[in-house]
């Protein structure tokens, strides 16, 4: 443990969607190995604040527990860092030794065009979860809560899934960008409930091909997806995911609805 | 309460199928299944090529035995062809998908490591596929069709067949040709190690204890699909007597 860790950070700046970015190399003094990875780039801001040379690196954060999905930046080429099951506000600088040259870079993913430095916008996931990622529930009373039973295991099954907080690893550190895991979780977590199945088949087409026309790629099964993602969704989700699909267009006969 | 199962129109087939293979979850299935499907030919291949460490006789029964299915291998061949066909489309399209969905690469590349299956095999997919590709039609080529242009036949079991034997022995005794199919045999093996557990997955078969062991077995075939390969050239070059 240190506390005062001399830092080499190499950032991606970008001035706005349609500006070229760049990388800037910067230097940071009396880092401390208790310092969230985030609290390293707060000291960085404010110096670069009171250097007054240049604009503080732009990134995004919000409850900085690890349970939000806000923040995410790809550090050293693995999205959120080098520890499992950790998103970016959880690593912390005791992970890397002083004098570490660290290369941050903003989730690449055509379906999330860079807003400016490191913040990428991430509506598309919003459009597929509009697309169908809901259940029609009755509004008034609440029902009874045993009403439904539901076995242990698929209750189980869908709370992994729903452990999903949509930050977008899962497409950064894809070769493919692809959203398959969102995806999956989110088709997956109603998938295994009684509540999801009379849209079940709407549910699977319409997701699907949203993410299709948001621009991300195909799945190739290459599961880097599940190594990086803060919550461990399994990619057990994504064959959940196309068994969904399958049986969706079998009934339908089409793959759109 | 809206009638959102029902569908107002009668569904097309051609459409639908067209649907699904503009789907970029429905093209995994394609993938998988003709992955599969070719997984299926390479080892009956490798298994009936395997006569030829038994001399030509042997090697030249197993060709009577797969001539004298008359049309029905014909009709193999151009099923196995349509398998390739699909495969190779479709594989072209997905990776150009791929590719266009991350334009801006990521200036250090990262592995997280477990439980990834991010390997040198699952990232070339397309060029260990683009090889086999070029060394499909060159294979082909050599061995079903320029053996037919001055055919030699033998008789074994009273029955005629062409005499496979001895061209496969000739091209096998160039060493650039042993050389060359060895190193293809390589990437085939490369090929199925990603391809096998992918072709499940692809078809939605996933089972935490079953999946492991599929993978495992997908390594160990390809490893099996390499040697056996390669033992073929290999076998012939250094073992069989020049005439
Ligand atoms: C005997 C030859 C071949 C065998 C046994 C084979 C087998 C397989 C298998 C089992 C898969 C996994 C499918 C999946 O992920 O669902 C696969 C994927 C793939 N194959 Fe082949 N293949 C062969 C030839 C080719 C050829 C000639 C190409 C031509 C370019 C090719 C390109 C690909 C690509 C790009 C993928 C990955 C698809 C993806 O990323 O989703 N393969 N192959």
């Amino acid at each position: 443990m240190s506390d005062n860790m001399r830092m080499k950070l190499k950032i991606w700046r970008q001035k706005g969607p349609n500006s070229p970015g760049a990388f800037r190399d910067y230097e940071l003094d009396n880092v401390s190995s208790h310092m969230s990875f985030l609290e390293m780039l707060d000291v960085l801001n404010e110096k670069l604040i009171k250097e007054g040379k240049e604009d503080p690196v732009e990134y995004d954060y919000d409850c900085r527990e690890g349970i939000c999905g806000t923040c995410g930046v790809v550090v050293d080429g693995v999205a959120h860092g080098p520890v499992r099951r950790t998103a970016t506000c959880q690593l912390h600088m005791r992970t890397f030794r002083d004098g570490d040259t660290i290369t941050i870079e903003p989730w690449r993913s055509e379906a999330f065009p860079v807003i400016k430095d490191l913040v990428v916008d991430r509506s598309a996931f919003d459009r597929i979860i509009q697309a169908g990622g809901y259940v029609g529930v009755n509004t008034g009373c609440a029902q009874d809560a045993n009403s439904i039973p539901i076995g242990k295991e698929e209750a189980d099954k869908s709370f992994f899934a729903a452990a999903c907080i949509g930050c977008g690893a899962c497409v950064a550190a894809c070769p493919n960008a692809s959203a398959s895991l969102f995806v999956a979780a989110k088709i997956s977590q109603y998938a295994h409930l009684p509540q999801g199945k009379p849209e079940a088949t709407r549910r699977a087409l319409r997701m699907i091909e949203q993410m299709d026309a948001e621009g991300f790629g195909n799945c190739s099964n290459h599961a880097e997806c599940e190594a990086v993602c803060p919550k461990g969704i399994s990619i057990d989700n994504i064959a959940v995911m196309r068994r969904e699909y399958l049986k969706a267009a079998l009934k339908t006969g089409s793959a759109t609805i | 309460m809206q009638n959102a199962e029902k569908q107002t129109a009668k569904p097309n087939v051609i459409d639908a199928i067209l649907s699904i293979f503009d789907s970029t979850v429905g093209r995994k299935y394609i993938m998988g299944l003709s992955g599969l499907a070719l997984v299926g030919f390479i080892v009956f291949h490798l298994a009936g090529n395997l006569s030829l460490f038994f001399g030509a006789e042997a090697f030249n029964s197993y060709v009577l035995k797969l001539e004298s299915l008359g049309p029905l291998i014909r009709l193999a061949e151009l099923g196995l062809m349509a398998v390739f066909v699909f495969h190779i489309i479709f594989a072209f399209s997905v990776t150009a998908q791929n590719k266009a969905a991350r334009k801006t690469r990521y200036a250090v590349k990262g592995n997280a490591g477990k439980p990834s299956r991010k390997t040198i095999a699952s990232q070339s997919m397309i060029y260990t596929g683009l090889v086999l590709l070029i060394f499909i039609v060159a294979h082909v080529w050599m061995f079903r069709f320029a053996t037919r242009f001055n055919p030699e036949h033998v008789t074994i079991h009273g029955a005629e067949v062409i005499n496979l034997y001895t061209p496969v022995v000739a091209a096998f005794k160039n060493p650039w040709i042993a050389l060359a199919y060895s190193a293809v045999m390589l990437l085939l093996g490369m090929h199925v190690s990603h391809g096998f557990w992918s072709a499940f997955q692809s078809l939605g078969a996933y089972h935490p204890r079953y999946t492991p062991v599929i993978y495992t077995a997908g390594v160990l075939l390809a490893l099996l699909l390499a040697v056996g390969f390669i033992a073929l050239p290999g076998w012939v070059y250094f073992m069989v007597p020049v005439k």
